[in-house]
């Protein structure tokens, strides 16, 4: 059987998603800042079929975060829908990896990658054993009982990743996992991620704005529009999996499909920076009351 | 042939270079390790310098040995009180006084300031009431205590309680407030509930600055009781000195003072000692 959750508001959902693993209808997301109010996303509508590694990449600013936020139910969909499919109930419905400082400084290793575990009530050493797994994984075995404060960026991320990847949720949404890395670092924790992904191919939702990084990740890539940000098109990304970062671009389809993505992208990217000048003269113009745009304030 | 010849020589300078930097960076261990014992010398002579100064001093009839007396008379004093175990008696009775004390107001200070911290109602309802009475200074309000509690015990726990609660809550709670908005994301993220929140996010994340509440709290404890001691007490370091004053015993009143020195210096690296055991994940962002 299969079950439904619907994350946010509206919840009277019948019918079945069938091979869809996320739904999104009608999504709309106003933020209010003083009197006036901004549309951070206005009417997205999306189905995400199971399994698939889904990227979405847009100019900053443009909503794809606050998007990401609202599926992992961290925030408030002003009207619309997120339809999770739930296969088992025993699993969480979704694990983030976040930007970056987001695990514990007050927790070893081990003890941030078994926390989502612990949380759903995993016995002790049960769940103990599931984090050494994962600690194991992504190559910290030897850091299991260190603090965080004793790690490098690109080994903060690799706990990061392991403790989503150790919960086993239905899916998996992560927000630029690598962008305040080194490019180099960068590389080898793409492919880590992957390789980690081959093995249990769980639907993913990742926000980027690098182009590169989002063929080299993703099965099918969704440019969003400026702000307010929705759905402008899609790319599907068919380069076979196991995929390597400079294997990849080494074929000469990478640099079509990524030229391919840039035009469709620059279009929003100026349109961005457009509304961005305006925003920073907004002051001047303040007795109209109309706010145009920039990233709202939270 | 010729390049041989000279990665050889290379080779030769190389063995010859490499044993002279050996003996440089031994030197330079040498010069360092000196540079330490130095500055220990020098930070352990120099209080010694001045009680022989002061000794001079006031045998030389420089200082009026009514008002400062000798370190030497003080020292005997010092011993004799010891010995007699009267020092014992009043130092025991600070302690627990400051300890029953200091835990009655630091810990619900604690479990308030992380409510405060977690909850914008529940902030906006006590805020008014901590922030107008917090400026009043403790010691004010000792007559109060006293004309509620007596002369006993219990006035002495209630001023260091109310002192400490103000520092303890205070210092939780913006603890709590500068938390990362991330953390609280990730516990919402994976699952915790509100009690979860609390135990695995809230408390951990602020504990570094609740410890500096509690570093901080305890000193303020210190300086109330003395004055507490001052008014309505038969014991403790503050009669003691107290009762020098109107006995006129001034080698007594430095014995006085010397041991709630002595007990600030000890409590205060047992408080370091107890926060590298509870915060060990602080340890490295300070060395």
């Amino acid at each position: 059987m299969e079950g439904m959750i619907s994350t946010n508001i509206d919840s009277q959902s019948t019918g079945t998603l069938g091979a869809d693993k996320i739904r999104i209808t009608g999504l709309t997301k106003l933020f209010r800042t003083g009197h006036t109010s901004v549309t951070a996303l206005a009417e997205v509508n999306l189905n995400i079929p199971e399994g698939q590694f889904l990227c979405v990449v847009g100019p900053s600013g443009c909503g794809k975060t606050t998007m990401l936020r609202i599926v992992a139910g961290l925030e408030e969909a002003t009207t619309g829908q997120v339809l999770v499919s739930q296969r088992d109930k025993s699993k969480p419905i979704n694990s983030m990896i976040f930007q970056e400082h987001s695990i514990f400084p007050w927790m070893t290793v081990r003890d941030n990658v078994g926390y989502g575990l612990r949380m759903r009530g995993v016995r002790g050493h049960e769940a103990r054993e599931r984090a050494d797994e994962y600690v194991r994984k992504v190559g910290l075995a030897k850091f299991a009982s260190a603090f965080p404060h004793q790690l490098s960026g690109g080994m903060k991320q690799r706990v990061s990743i392991a403790r989503a990847f150790a919960n086993d949720p239905e899916i998996l949404l992560m927000d630029e996992p690598f962008a305040a890395l080194d490019e180099q670092t960068k590389i080898l924790l793409q492919e880590e991620l992957l390789r980690i992904w081959e093995g249990t191919r769980t639907t993913v939702v990742y926000v980027t704005h690098s182009i590169d990084e989002s063929i080299v990740m993703g099965d099918r890539i969704l440019i969003f529009t400026a702000h307010p940000g929705h759905v402008k098109t899609e790319v599907l990304i068919d380069f076979p999996r196991p995929r390597g970062v400079y294997e990849l671009k080494a074929n000469p389809r990478f640099g079509e499909v990524a030229f391919h993505i840039w035009e469709q992208l620059k279009d929003e990217v100026l349109k961005a920076k457009e509304q961005e000048r305006l925003a920073n003269e907004e002051p001047k113009r303040e007795e109209k009351g109309v706010m145009r745009g920039g990233r709202p304030s939270f | 042939m010729v390049a041989d010849q000279a990665s050889k020589a290379q080779a030769r300078t190389r063995e010859k270079v490499a044993p002279s930097l050996a003996s440089f960076e031994k030197e330079l261990h040498k010069v360092a390790a000196r540079k330490v014992f130095q500055e220990r010398m020098v930070s352990t002579f120099s209080p010694l310098l001045l009680l022989v100064i002061w000794e001079l001093l006031v045998t030389f009839g420089i200082l009026d040995f009514r008002f400062f007396s000798k370190p030497s008379v003080i020292a005997g004093t010092f011993w004799k009180l010891i010995a007699s175990g009267e020092l014992l008696t009043h130092l025991n009775a600070s302690i627990v006084r400051i300890c029953v004390g200091f835990l009655l107001g630091t810990i619900p200070g604690i479990f308030l300031g992380i409510i405060m911290g977690l909850s914008r109602i529940v902030r906006a309802a006590i805020n008014p009431m901590i922030a107008a009475t917090y400026p009043i200074p403790k010691i004010a309000i000792l007559p109060l205590i006293l004309l509620i509690f007596g002369l006993g015990e219990q006035s002495k726990y209630a001023i260091v309680a109310i002192g400490t609660f103000y520092i303890a809550l205070i210092n939780t709670m913006a603890g709590v407030m500068n938390i990362d908005k991330i953390y609280l994301d990730v516990g919402k993220n994976f699952g915790a509930n509100r009690m979860n929140i609390w135990w695995t996010v809230a408390l951990p994340g602020a504990l570094p600055i609740i410890f500096a509440g509690i570093k901080l709290g305890w000193g303020i404890a210190l300086l109330l009781i003395v004055a507490a001691e001052f008014v309505g007490a038969k014991s403790g370091i503050g009669f003691l000195i107290w009762n020098s004053w109107q006995v006129f015993s001034i080698e007594q009143m430095f014995v006085g003072l010397l041991t709630i020195s002595a007990l600030g210096f000890v409590s205060s690296l047992l408080l370091d000692e107890l926060e590298k055991k509870v915060v060990p994940w602080k340890a490295a962002t300070i060395s």
